[in-house]
């Protein structure tokens, strides 16, 4: 940015996935358009850049140096941005952030909420530079740490480096990353290989995807980094084929890196050479497992294998192989670069730095965003997340993505960090964050949860194939109103026993959203058994319709209903026969006086 | 060797470093139930059945591929392993039709066993849904049952890492994941060498050789029919374990009078006919040698092997020795020469052959092996099929008095008798052709660098001042990478053996369940045993070859031999 003189402001637009699909690209063209008609096109530069992470909110505009920030642009405002706002000067107030609350406008992104709380680390380059273009993200300090431990330090030192810094894997398990790297440094082999796992699958989950389309090179040149540490001159970056456009950035980056000798043969002139090439998933839930998907870069079908060996010793076609994700690879430049020290000047002492999240559910801001580690979850969920919409209540957070838990209200002042999450029955997990409200069914949750798992199994072993299938049946009983206590006795006798025997992640995590739903929220299980209710009233199977006083006998409902459950006298209040009821909805949807309710 | 110390259920225990806690376990005496497991197989740690609690593991471990530790605690039978080992089963059991009654596996299913040593009678699951598959039994070797399986792996195991076929993969996902060949094909549309090692080594009835065995009884209770069979060389040290004997026990006498008690009219012996086939192949083999021939020259009495070499190297057809089988060459004698001989119609004759293999059964419906005017070999049973048979017929197997092979056609040498594991051909093709070429008595007859259970031998032989470079490989995985070599021209061997089981027809696809190379190797011990204590060693020597060839047959190669006892081969396109 910037670097043209002439050049008076720059126009951002987000050219993240979510805000493309929200249009975007027709925004930016608009834009191009505009200013060209205005003879501006010399000294105002539209910029496509990564995910500002509020995509609830897109398609976004930033426009610098002031850094006004406007949101849920449509191409038909481009016109009165271009001729009030780059023209004349006059901020367009009515597309600027407004506060729900208050309904105050916000000129600046640093002034919202959303923003306030965060700490952009690994984000700090995603939304702020161009990222097909690699001189964007050297013009702020890219590639300098990659030339720092090329050229000043032994591959000993940068393990000790990151060792001190206190990074942990952020796909999940959260294994210090250092010790990791020493112990691939450490295995013999004349062949090594560096991958980067971007399998990021969990429902809901899109960080990764977000840092690879916003900041690529970063990703990359962590995973230079790694390579040099280890010894390593060849490296994987299996990323799923459902983000192209992370793909393609990634494609332009490599080719970029290598043009300019910062990837390739011979880095900075030091004789260290590494070529990273990509390998699409097919979108297996289970390839984000390492040995799975060690097993599908060599053309296998990806399948875990017990370990050990660990893959630090025997890992992809048998060489030492050291594996982390997408965020963990992003934080390695700037802890080379600013030190261990000040990486562990954020978060907690065992969990040092930043988390990205990814909000979703019933939350007002829809987005992503980092946060210091050690942050409580209350602070995520309401002063980032701005609560829940509707006037809702807040009723649990699914953290950890299929593998995780759900934690109630009670436990919203933990602090998130590895140790505390697992303690109360969740885990850190990749960063997906799903949060529900009154009108969720927690046992409709676990059992969507485990209906993905139970899918996505890869079949090998049994507790994970059978096992989770039969919990699936279980639970698909009881929101159905046909589960027993014993169904309940064996259902967790299930989890629990497939918690500890399961051969994978995969499946020893599977049973998590079915132990903490039912930790917290057992007496949803028990309405559900006991009293064939489902206290949300999500089951659809378990909910009775029932028309109010509000009826006005127009007989809609009974002319919509397909069973001919609904009798009544014109103009007179209608009755539900539940015992005929199919409990379709038809009814409500049609009445036009709102006079059905489901209970 | 270095060796750990480690501690088993309170135990203390040496192990070498490498071991694994299974193996670590049984050498201390403490048995671990296990299902995925095979001795002879890389261990997958799939099944979660040998789970054992050991320290330095997050959760429970499969003790089949953990490797030992020095000071490792391992704990096999606490309430917790207890509860998850059974929930195995008990979730193996839920997806598993309930017929054990009239299962064919019944007795013999491992399943079954661990269920009833785990005391698991019955499961928490009956409302389970249960996957319903159609039956394949598309072709005459194999029949594949996948409602029975239960995913343990060991088919794709043995036919991808032994076997190198590949034909078998996991399909799908979650609960429908299943073993599948390519896009789901029958077995008849892929490309199968239905060598049977799958079905030698899957635990239940979901993989098992097609039940010839009600035709045999037809033909036998048909009084219009003469039903005669051939006993392969490797079936008499194998048959004993179908009847609870140790393996590598010899049973020639009893099987052959066990075999007429059921009602045989004639029982012969594929040994002569293995020897028919050293005559066959040795007397090409010098040809080849001496005329310029296409070489190496390879075997080709491995139905499996040929099936492997016309659908992957239809190229190398030309390499393949043109003799027919031992089985091929005795369908074709015994509804010629016997029949003549006999003065019986061959119309009528139903000939079986007793087989270690299950490829024999698609070798016998060959459009080419009908020389004699009706198909040479009408059926092929394995060797369980005849123990199968011999328990149905209520035999008393171990009281029978021993009987002898009738004659002609009834006699092998000790080349023959060879012919039942790897190398074996090899030797008794060498035997023959020595002598023929120095026109001597050789009486060094052990060649013992073709002997053993490596997959690949090989050997430079001095034969009348001229060298002889052999090798000898069994595993279609191992024929693989030597006709790979061979393609490439970089095998410069005049002559190759391949057998496509693993040790040779004493490991065959139907020889007895429980299969492993301890097990394979008695029964080898046994096939040398009864090659040192002939008095005939050699192929040309047999009598009754002798006179097949004197009074009938004609010359070795000659017109009469060239029609009856040699073949053609074609690629195939599945």
């Amino acid at each position: 940015m910037m670097q043209d003189t002439r050049i008076r402001a720059d126009v951002l637009v987000c050219g993240g996935t979510a805000c493309t699909a929200s249009g975007s690209q027709e925004v930016m063209k608009r834009l191009r358009e505009e200013i060209a008609k205005k003879g501006l096109s010399e000294e105002i530069n539209v910029v496509k850049t990564g995910c500002h992470g509020f995509c609830e909110n897109g398609p976004l505009v930033i426009v610098y140096p002031e850094g006004t920030f406007y949101v849920r642009v449509k191409p038909e405002d481009v016109p009165e941005i271009v001729e009030e706002h780059l023209y004349k000067g006059r901020v367009v107030e009515r597309l600027l952030y407004h506060e729900p609350t208050t309904g105050k406008s916000i000129p600046t992104y640093k002034e919202i909420d959303f923003y306030k709380k965060q700490k952009r680390v690994v984000l700090s380059k995603c939304g702020a530079i161009n990222p097909e273009k690699i001189e964007e993200y050297i013009a702020l300090g890219g590639y300098e740490a990659l030339g720092k431990v090329l050229t000043t330090m032994t591959p000993e030192q940068v393990i000790e480096e990151i060792k001190k810094s206190g990074l942990r894997g952020r796909g999940g398990a959260g294994f210090p990353t250092g010790m990791k790297w020493q112990f691939a440094h450490g295995a013999k082999g004349d062949k090594k290989y560096i991958i980067c796992n971007a399998d990021e699958g969990d429902p809901g989950a899109f960080m990764d995807r977000s840092v690879l389309e916003g900041d690529p090179h970063a990703v990359l040149e962590g995973m230079a980094i790694g390579a040099y540490a280890i010894g390593a001159d060849e490296a994987y970056m299996y990323v799923r084929a459902e983000y192209p456009l992370a793909i393609k950035r990634l494609e332009i980056a490599i080719d970029q890196a290598e043009k300019m000798g910062l990837l390739g043969q011979n880095i900075f002139g030091s004789g260290f050479n590494l070529k990273i090439h990509i390998k699409k998933g097919a979108g297996a839930f289970v390839c984000g497992e390492e040995t799975a998907l060690m097993a599908s870069i060599e053309g296998r079908r990806g399948m875990p294998r017990p370990r050990p060996p660990f893959p630090a010793n025997s890992g992809l076609w048998g060489k030492p192989t050291n594996i982390n994700n997408v965020e963990t690879w992003a934080n390695v430049p700037q802890i080379i670069l600013k030190g261990a020290d000040w990486f562990r000047s954020m978060g907690t002492e065992k969990s040092t730095g930043t988390k990205v999240f990814a909000l979703t559910g019933k939350i007002n801001h829809t987005g992503l965003a980092e946060v210091p580690m050690g942050i409580t979850m209350r602070e995520i969920i309401f002063d980032i997340g701005g609560g829940i919409p509707n006037g809702k209540k807040f009723k649990a957070v699914q953290i950890g993505g299929p593998s995780g838990g759900c934690l109630p209200e009670s436990m919203l002042d933990t602090p998130v960090d590895y140790d505390s999450l697992t303690k109360v029955g969740a885990m850190m997990g990749s960063g997906g964050l799903v949060v529900m409200d009154e009108t969720t069914c927690m046992v409709d949750v676990a059992k969507f949860f485990l209906n993905f798992t139970q899918s996505e199994s890869c079949g090998k072993c049994t507790p994970c194939r059978e096992g989770t299938k039969r919990m699936l049946e279980i639970l698909n009983r009881i929101t159905s109103g046909q589960g027993t206590e014993t169904d309940l006795e064996v259902l967790e006798d299930l989890a629990k026993t497939i918690k500890v025997s399961a051969l994978c992640g995969l499946g020893q995590t599977a049973p998590n959203p079915v132990l903490s739903t039912l930790k917290y929220f057992r007496d949803e299980y028990e309405a559900h058994i006991k009293e064939k209710r489902c206290p949300a009233g999500a089951c659809e199977k378990l909910a009775q319709y029932f028309i109010t006083e509000d009826c006005k006998g127009c007989g809609l409902c009974a002319r919509n209903c397909p069973v001919h459950a609904i009798t009544g006298e014109p103009k007179k209040r209608h009755v539900i026969d539940q015992t005929m009821c199919i409990k379709c909805g038809t009814c409500m949807q049609n009445c036009p006086f709102k006079a059905i309710t489901k209970k | 060797m270095e060796m750990v110390n480690l501690t088993i259920n309170g135990v203390k225990v040496q192990a070498p470093k490498n071991a694994t806690i299974l193996e670590a376990a049984k050498s201390a005496g403490i048995h671990i139930p296990t299902l995925c497991y095979h001795p002879d197989l890389k261990p997958e740690g799939a099944c979660r059945l040998c789970v054992v609690e050991a320290t330095g593991a997050r959760g429970l471990v499969a003790s089949c591929c953990y490797p030992v530790a020095e000071g490792m605690v391992v704990q096999t039978n606490t309430a917790q392993v207890r509860k998850a080992r059974r929930l195995v089963v008990e979730l193996l059991l839920a997806s598993h039709p309930k017929g054990c009654l009239s299962c064919r596996k019944s007795g013999d299913c491992e399943l079954q066993r661990i269920a009833a040593d785990l005391d698991v009678r019955n499961h928490r699951f009956d409302w389970g849904e249960r996957k319903t598959y159609t039956l394949d039994d598309s072709n005459p070797c194999l029949v594949r049952d996948q409602e029975k399986c239960i995913l343990c792996g060991r088919c794709i195991r043995m036919c991808r890492d032994i076997q190198g076929m590949n034909v078998y993969s996991f399909a799908r996902r979650g609960f429908h994941a299943m073993v599948a060949a390519a896009f789901e094909q029958d077995l008849s549309n892929v490309a199968c060498s239905f060598c049977g090692q799958c079905s030698a080594v899957c635990p239940t009835a979901a993989i098992m050789e097609k039940d010839d065995t009600e035709r045999v009884w037809d033909a036998i209770h048909d009084p219009d029919k003469i039903v005669v069979c051939q006993v392969a060389p490797s079936v008499r040290v194998a048959l004993g374990e179908e009847v609870g004997l140790a393996p590598g026990s010899i049973v020639t006498g009893k099987m052959v009078a066990g075999l007429k008690a059921m009602g045989f009219d004639k029982v012969f012996d594929t040994n002569f006919s293995a020897d028919l086939t050293i005559m066959e192949e040795g007397h090409e083999f010098i040809d080849r040698l001496q005329h310029g021939g296409v070489l190496p020259m390879v075997t080709s009495c491995s139905p499996g092997w040929v099936n492997m070499c016309e659908l992957k190297y239809p190229d190398l057809l030309p390499h393949l020795s043109t003799a027919k089988s031992p089985q091929g060459m005795f369908g074709a004698v015994i509804k010629t020469y016997w029949a003549e001989k006999a003065n019986v119609n061959p119309a009528k004759i139903v000939s079986v052959s007793v087989m270690p293999c299950i490829a024999k059964k698609a070798e016998c419906v060959r459009p080419q092996l009908r020389d004699s005017g009706f198909q040479d070999v009408d059926i092929v049973i394995t060797t369980r099929e005849l123990g199968k048979m011999l328990r149905e017929d209520g035999i008393d197997f171990t009281r029978l008095p021993d009987a002898e092979f009738d004659s002609p056609l009834g006699f092998g040498s000790g080349a023959g008798a060879i012919f039942g594991t790897t190398g074996g051909v090899m030797e008794a093709a060498l035997r023959t052709v020595a002598d023929v070429v120095t026109g001597q008595d050789i009486q060094q007859v052990d060649y013992k660098a073709v002997r053993g259970f490596e997959e690949t031998k090989e050997a430079v032989l001095n034969i009348a001042g001229k060298e002889v470079k052999i090798a000898v490989c069994n595993t279609l995985g191992s024929a693989m990478k030597m006709m790979d070599r061979v393609r490439a021209g970089t095998a410069d061997y005049h002559f190759i053996e391949v057998m496509a089981c693993p040790g040779g027809c004493i490991g065959g696809g139907g020889q007895p369940i429980p299969t492993s190379k301890a097990i394979k190797k008695k029964r080898m011990k046994a096939i040398y045993s009864i090659d040192s204590n002939s008095k005939i060693r050699k192929s040309h020597e047999n009598p009754e070859i002798k006179i097949l060839y004197d009074t009938w047959m004609g010359k070795p190669l000659g017109e009469k031999a060239h029609r009856l006892l040699h073949t053609h081969y074609s690629p195939q396109n599945r």
